[in-house]
């Protein structure tokens, strides 16, 4: 279905990098963490969903006590996350990268008319430039919205006694729903993309096993066969 | 109005026969201005063909002419165990009697409790007067118009059956005399004392007189002790002139109620009386209505520390649930805004009493075969039958199971009172109106039962009035069913102006609930207002979650969703269709 995958490509710029092999690239903590992050937004959403009156699926009291829980656990899992992602290096991932706008070429055009992707996944280069520039815009802007406000809102009663309160609570609330909206927009497009892979599930399976078929160069084939830092198949 | 009785005899009984309800309630306005009762019946003996038409499907029911209401049938007393008392009253020589009043039962109490009536003196139960402290108005039922008799002013014989003394029938009563005590009304503990009107009313109300038996004064002087809930209740019970007609959450259920009913006056759990809340001070009662503690932030008192209140906050602290759960802290974090009887006292009128929610004065004055009736046509929870219909007083609403009306409250309750005008086209008057918002920092959601009544005004000076229900003279509406007299005589007994004209306005009196707490498990669920449709749908200016959304914020992130759907599913139908274009390429 999706064409990026065969050589019909006419994209000569994209060098070579080597042979492909079949590596470890998620970890398992970068899984886990992907996978409950996952689940934790989902059970968020459709609670929050329910407390804001958009559907009755779900009594509120019930709703309240699953949306904290479910919070704490999301901004505990963030706090072990980003101890995860500077004790390892890998907040580099989401850095700008170049060829943003060829990436949303690629998706726009390239994609249907079967041009290989602009953006060869390497080692140390598991997203795109419009993946780390989205993700990005995920960690530093949709979640902390919501988790700010999530937690300020939680802790109503420590500010409920000012006369602002009331106030207070209407654009907190704000804040938190536009924020939530936005998180849905978020989840819809990134689920859809998974879909774009070399089959619509392609992604999903890298995903669960943490194994691509990425090309790695001689000195990373070399360094992993020497090290065995990284687990490779083949 | 000049008509003379006896000219207009024949044409009223005439008249009457062929008329209709309208016509002849209009009829009967105009004959009753100078008309009386007496008359009345002297018409229909003569002209035995003639039966009022306008309650035709009871005609042939046999006239329920007895206005008694409060009728008590359980006079047991309750049962308030504390412990025994260091005194037993039935070993006092002086309460040996024998006595003939209860003026003489009060003295024999002084000569021992000789602070009590100095103490006694300075509670509203004697005085019936409040100088509200902030908005300076002067309250208290001596002088107050409500939404259900609408005076007791001038009525004294009869409302002054509620005042804790002897004797209150006019402007006369000796308020300075302690020998006017009644001490026995609260302190008396077989059951057997009761208080009839201080003065004769007219022939439809003495059969409140009749058949009674004697009260045992030695008896009763012995017995006493500290109040069981049937004291107070003697008359918090019946307010607004009959059981659970005035408040919806005090009743006579509440002299033995189950556990669902009350959680604390629960006669076989903690059975509290009323006092275990209302505390006493000097014969000064924790509670006022008058100027309400909506919100305290005070909480318990520690021994040595403040008793004065009747708040719930006073035992229960202001954090009453488990900091260990998320839902008791979510709970405690409602404290500040709302009341905690909005949520625990789900529903008032619950214990088989109705409470009386709409009362219409225009109907009143009605008359079968020449006297005042009424007519039953509620039948409430615990079976009895209720007027729905009285001639003294018109026609009737009830209300059992009720969800209050709920709004903010600081506690201040603003008065229409005998000098307020108002504008009657303003809707409803607030007999007592209160103040609240969202925003003040003070107020709570409170839960009020709210009656609306229909009573007489004064059209030319756009006031309430008195009127002179009560008495034997021929002035009295309980008599001679005449408004116009009833007010006129009403309003000049007090030197109250009076334009002469009289209409109906309709009034709203709002009763704060506070009695009848549910069991926890009963209580009202976070739904009950964090819904679209909830109890808290009209109240306005604040957001509450469940309830309330940015409308605008709404369709644009709906729209925003539905978009992203959209133009993924769209991208996924086009790469379908380029990759079988595709691949029909690559098979050529």
């Amino acid at each position: 279905m999706s064409g990026h995958g065969n050589n019909r490509g006419q994209d000569t710029t994209i060098k070579k990098r080597g042979e492909k092999h079949y590596v470890m690239l998620y970890t398992r903590y970068e899984r886990f963490w992907h996978w409950s992050q996952a689940l934790l937004i989902f059970t968020l959403f459709f609670t929050g969903f329910g407390l804001h009156g958009t559907h009755d699926l779900i009594d509120f009291r019930t709703a309240v006590e699953i949306h904290t829980y479910a919070a704490i656990a999301l901004i505990v899992l963030w706090i072990f996350t980003t101890f995860w992602n500077f004790t390892t290096g890998q907040w580099r991932q989401y850095l700008f990268k170049e060829g943003v706008l060829k990436v949303i070429r690629f998706y726009a055009y390239g994609i249907l008319v079967g041009e290989p992707h602009p953006y060869r996944k390497g080692l140390q280069r598991k997203q795109n430039a419009l993946q780390s520039l989205a993700y990005m815009g995920f960690m530093i802007f949709i979640g902390p919205a919501l988790w700010a406000s999530g937690i300020v809102y939680l802790f109503y009663d420590l500010w409920s006694s000012y006369s602002w309160s009331g106030n207070g609570l209407t654009v907190i609330a704000f804040l938190h729903t536009a924020a939530a909206f936005l998180m849905g927009i978020f989840v819809i497009i990134h689920i859809y993309m998974t879909t774009t892979g070399k089959t619509p599930t392609h992604y999903i399976k890298t995903m669960i096993s943490g194994y691509d078929s990425i090309e790695l160069t001689k000195a990373e084939v070399a360094y992993i066969e020497e090290t065995h830092a990284v687990s490779m198949k083949d | 109005m000049g008509i003379r009785p006896d000219q207009c005899r024949l044409c009223v009984s005439v008249i009457t026969v062929i008329t209709d309800m309208k016509m002849l309630k209009q009829l009967t306005l105009v004959s009753k201005a100078s008309v009386g009762a007496c008359l009345w019946a002297l018409i229909l003996i003569t002209t035995p063909a003639v039966e009022a038409s306008d309650t035709a499907p009871s005609g042939t029911e046999p006239v329920d002419n007895n206005m008694n209401f409060r009728i008590v049938t359980d006079s047991k007393p309750s049962i308030r165990d504390d412990g025994e008392s260091t005194a037993d009253h039935s070993k006092f020589e002086i309460l040996m009697g024998p006595f003939e009043s209860g003026p003489e039962v009060t003295r024999a109490c002084i000569s021992c409790h000789t602070e009590a009536g100095r103490h006694f003196m300075q509670s509203i139960h004697w005085t019936w007067e409040y100088d509200h402290p902030e908005t300076e108005q002067k309250l208290g039922k001596k002088t107050l118009i409500n939404t259900f008799c609408t005076n007791a002013k001038g009525n004294e014989g009869m409302c002054a059956q509620c005042h804790a003394g002897y004797g209150w029938k006019d402007e006369t009563f000796d308020f300075t005399n302690q020998d006017n005590i009644d001490c026995l009304v609260c302190h008396d503990r077989t059951g057997a004392y009761y208080k009839t009107p201080n003065s004769l009313g007219n022939k439809a109300c003495s059969v409140m007189f009749e058949g009674k038996q004697p009260i045992p004064w030695s008896k009763v002087a012995q017995s006493v002790g500290k109040p069981g809930r049937e004291n107070c209740g003697a008359c918090h019970f019946y307010g607004g002139g009959g059981d659970g007609v005035k408040h919806g959450d005090l009743d006579s259920s509440l002299k033995r109620p189950s556990h669902d009913l009350d959680v604390h006056m629960d006669a076989e759990g903690l059975n509290f009386a009323c006092t275990t809340c209302h505390v006493t001070r000097q014969h000064l009662w924790a509670g006022s209505r008058y100027n309400v503690m909506a919100h305290d932030t005070e909480g318990v008192g520690l021994p040595g520390e403040r008793r004065d209140v009747a708040t719930c906050e006073s035992c229960h602290s202001n954090a009453p649930h488990s900091y260990n759960e998320l839902l008791g802290s979510k709970l405690n974090g409602h404290v500040d805004r709302i009341a905690c009887q909005t949520c625990h006292i789900p529903t008032i009128a619950r214990g088989g009493v109705a409470t009386k929610t709409e009362w219409d004065w225009r109907t009143a004055g009605k008359t079968r075969n020449g006297e005042g009736f009424k007519e039953k046509h509620y039948t409430q929870g615990n079976g009895e039958h209720r007027a729905t219909y009285k001639s003294i007083k018109g026609s009737f609403k009830y209300g059992e199971n009720l969800v209050p009306h709920y709004d903010w409250f600081d506690g201040q309750m603003i008065y229409t009172t005998i000098e307020s005008q108002f504008d009657p086209a303003n809707g409803p008057v607030e007999i007592n109106g209160f103040q609240g918002s969202h925003n003040d920092g003070k107020s709570r959601i409170w839960p009020f039962k709210r009656m609306l009544t229909v009573q007489p005004y004064d059209k030319g000076n756009n006031t309430l009035v008195y009127m002179h229900l009560w008495g034997d003279d021929d002035d009295a509406y309980w008599g001679n069913y005449d408004f116009g007299r009833a007010i006129k005589v009403g309003m000049a007994k007090n030197d109250i102006p009076y334009s002469g004209e009289f209409d109906f306005v309709e009034t709203y009196s709002f009763w704060p609930i506070t009695h009848m707490v549910a069991p926890k498990e009963n209580a009202m669920d976070c739904a009950d207002c964090h819904s679209r449709k909830g109890r808290l749908n009209q109240l306005e200016g604040f957001y509450m979650p469940g309830r309330d959304s940015f409308h605008w914020l709404d369709i644009l992130g709906y729209i925003a969703l539905g978009g992203a759907l959209l133009g993924v599913l769209l991208h996924g139908l086009l790469r379908k269709l380029f990759s079988n274009k595709i691949q029909q390429k690559d098979a050529s």
